[in-house]
């Protein structure tokens, strides 16, 4: 085996290097903070010269995700990244790929909104990333990474479950993940796809009809009632397929836990030296860091809920995954949120004084 | 000459091109719209790229194209089909990849993925149905609905004041850098037919041998936005579109016959 190779870089670079050594076939985007590294890192790196993948800048993020859509419609590995005002943009392109069961990554580093916003770190698109964001009833697959590794880890992740459930899929970062520096080791090489095995892997692509079979026909529309609801039937099965096979988790010290924080990306590593916090003064308190954020770790949350005296959801937002954990819940333990707003990232003290005055001294 | 005999193979001289298929077209009887599919038949035939072909359609009243053409598809949203063209393209640079696009489409709400498509040379051939109005929705007013027509959205005729100017984006495209060949047809007679499949073949030629992009503009009828029949929409395309959108070659760096 190769030796591993370890380096030091940012978030955003990750997702670039980890893009180029695992096929990815194309990548095109339009620039924003806090993530334009990936496409400067792409540029710098001209994976078109060593493995053939396209980069492209596209003339919005429209476009971009546009081009993910075609891309992907011809059976290849394409992604994108932006941040919020750009995924609020893509919105209708993701729904159209819903629509069409197409493939493809989008990466979303957010910052705060509504709006401009800020450039500021935030997990406040949320709901938009795991309600499905545009038009219709669909679901994107989430994944949230917490450190520098899981954004490497997550891409070639991303692509698995995309093609293999023929959904688009999201990695839900933040401003903090996509800037900071950390040790990452980064994948080995994988060649992209040939001609040949994308074929047998997407049979349904647009690449042009070969005699032995009908037309690859790539479309969201279907005017027929009848119809419609066939193919809404038929997706809505696949979500639930994916929510059965495809939630992923942390549990950090819940076994004996009185008190879980509920955290994702970022939060999730303040969470962690909170519950350390904890642990110091004798509390026991756990943390769960759902990785899979749609499909959310509902059944595991009901199960803990049975057994704790209350949870608190820590979010860098006004409390949107709050709302899953209390469905979740079911009445269970009590619920709590806190956050803050504004790109303003919370010290583990003040997840720490949130705990006890929401749910331990109340 | 008796019937058997004239139905011989070697006494045909015309026949439908194969890749359109048997499916009845949902187009208003007179619409451009069947003309242009079958001139994109024929000429994707004659080509012999049935199987390297990806035809990118629009949202309009050319949304089923892929219901008519046997090659293969993706339908794109509104305006988008250049942006899924450029990927298709860039990805599979061997394949012909085309869109087919209306005046909403392309000129209105997909301007910025025309323009930049174009401007980028992406070796894509833009096929763009010019009838000077939204047929899909029920004939609202268009970036191209020329000044006084009556439109349901300028039911009283387009006036600059409320509403703008005509939109020319085939001479904006022909002033790109990107394009090499630029060219607006018509299929309105047999020899403006000819010429339109001319056109198009060498638009496909072009983006095959990758020398930047080539859009096809067909002034167009559409009978039932314009409230009239069949005729008398030719013959009104003929005095009054022309005037705006004169036929011929805007641009032709291609060295192609
Ligand atoms: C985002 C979005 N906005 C609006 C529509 C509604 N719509 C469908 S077709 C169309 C206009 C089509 O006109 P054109 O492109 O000229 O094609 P034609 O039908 O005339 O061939 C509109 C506005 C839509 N489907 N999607
Ligand atoms: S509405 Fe107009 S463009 Fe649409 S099919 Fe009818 S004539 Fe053709
Ligand atoms: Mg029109």
């Amino acid at each position: 085996m190769a030796k591993e190779e370890i380096v030091l870089m940012k978030g955003n670079e990750a997702i670039a290097h980890a893009a180029i050594r695992c096929g990815c076939d194309g990548y095109f985007g339009y620039p924003i903070t806090p993530q334009s590294e990936v496409l400067e890192t792409l540029a710098a790196e001209e994976p078109w010269k060593t493995t053939g993948m396209v980069v492209l800048q596209a003339e919005s993020e429209v476009a971009s995700i546009n081009m993910v859509y075609g891309g992907g419609a011809a059976g290849k590995r394409v992604m994108t990244s932006s941040s919020s005002p750009g995924i609020a943009l893509m919105q209708e392109g993701i729904s159209y790929m819903a629509g069409a069961e197409i493939p493809g990554l989008i990466v979303n580093v957010q910052r705060g909104g509504p709006g401009l916003g800020t450039i500021q770190p935030s997990q406040s698109d949320y709901f938009q990333a795991t309600r499905g964001g545009g038009n219709g009833d669909y679901n994107v697959i989430v994944l949230a990474p917490a450190s520098v590794q899981e954004m490497a880890d997550f891409v070639e992740l991303s692509f698995e479950l995309a093609f293999k459930y023929r959904n688009p899929a999201m990695i839900l970062s933040d401003g903090v993940i996509g800037q900071m520096m950390e040790k990452v080791v980064l994948p080995p090489f994988k060649p992209r796809r040939t001609e040949e095995e994308l074929e047998k892997e997407c049979p349904w692509a647009a690449i042009g009809k070969k005699k032995h079979r009908a037309p690859n026909i790539i479309t969201s529309l279907e005017l027929e009632p009848h119809h419609m609801e066939e193919k809404n039937l038929h997706l809505q099965a696949k979500y639930q397929e994916i929510r059965e096979k495809e939630v992923r988790y942390e549990e950090i010290l819940c076994d004996d836990a009185d008190y879980v924080i509920v955290a994702f990306g970022s939060a999730s590593r303040i969470a962690q030296k909170a519950i350390e916090l904890c642990r110091e003064e004798g509390l026991k308190v756990g943390l769960l860091r759902p990785i899979t954020l749609w499909p959310f770790p509902s059944k595991e949350i009901h199960e803990l809920s049975k057994h704790v005296k209350g949870i608190l959801s820590f979010e860098i937002n006004a409390g949107q995954m709050v709302e899953d954990i209390r469905l979740a819940v079911e009445g269970n333990a009590p619920v709590a949120y806190y956050g803050r707003m504004g790109g303003i990232v919370p010290t583990p003290e003040e997840v720490v004084e949130a705990l006890k005055k929401e749910l331990i001294t109340k | 000459m008796t019937d058997n005999e004239i139905i011989k193979p070697e006494n045909l001289v015309y026949s439908k091109p194969k890749l359109l298929n048997d499916n009845p077209m949902h187009y208003c009887p007179g619409c451009s719209h069947g003309v242009v599919h079958k001139l994109v038949a024929e000429v994707i035939e004659e080509m012999g790229m049935e199987e390297k072909t990806v035809a990118v359609s629009p949202v309009g009243c050319a949304v089923f194209a892929y219901n008519y053409i046997d090659v293969d598809w993706v339908e794109a949203a509104h305006g988008r089909a250049p942006a899924l063209a450029s990927a298709i393209k860039r990805l599979w640079p061997d394949r012909l990849v085309l869109t087919y696009q209306g005046d909403g489409d392309l000129a209105c709400i997909g301007t910025a993925e025309t323009i930049h498509a174009l401007n980028r040379g992406e070796h894509i051939a833009i096929i763009f149905i010019n009838n000077a109005i939204y047929g899909m929705t029920g004939g609202q007013m268009a970036p191209t609905t020329l000044m006084g027509m009556k439109t349901a959205t300028c039911p009283y005729g387009r006036e600059a004041d409320i509403h703008g100017y005509p939109l020319n984006i085939t001479q904006i495209a022909s002033t790109l850098e990107g394009t090499s060949y630029v060219t607006r047809q018509s299929v309105h007679s047999v020899p403006a037919i000819r010429k339109a499949k001319k056109a198009i073949r060498k638009a496909f030629e072009n983006s095959m041998r990758g020398e930047g992009s080539s859009l096809v503009e067909i002034v167009s009828t559409c009978n039932a936005g314009w409230k009239m029949s069949p005729e008398k929409a030719n013959k009104w395309m003929e005095e009054n579109m022309f005037k705006s959108y004169p036929l011929g070659d805007l641009k032709d760096s291609t060295n192609l016959e």
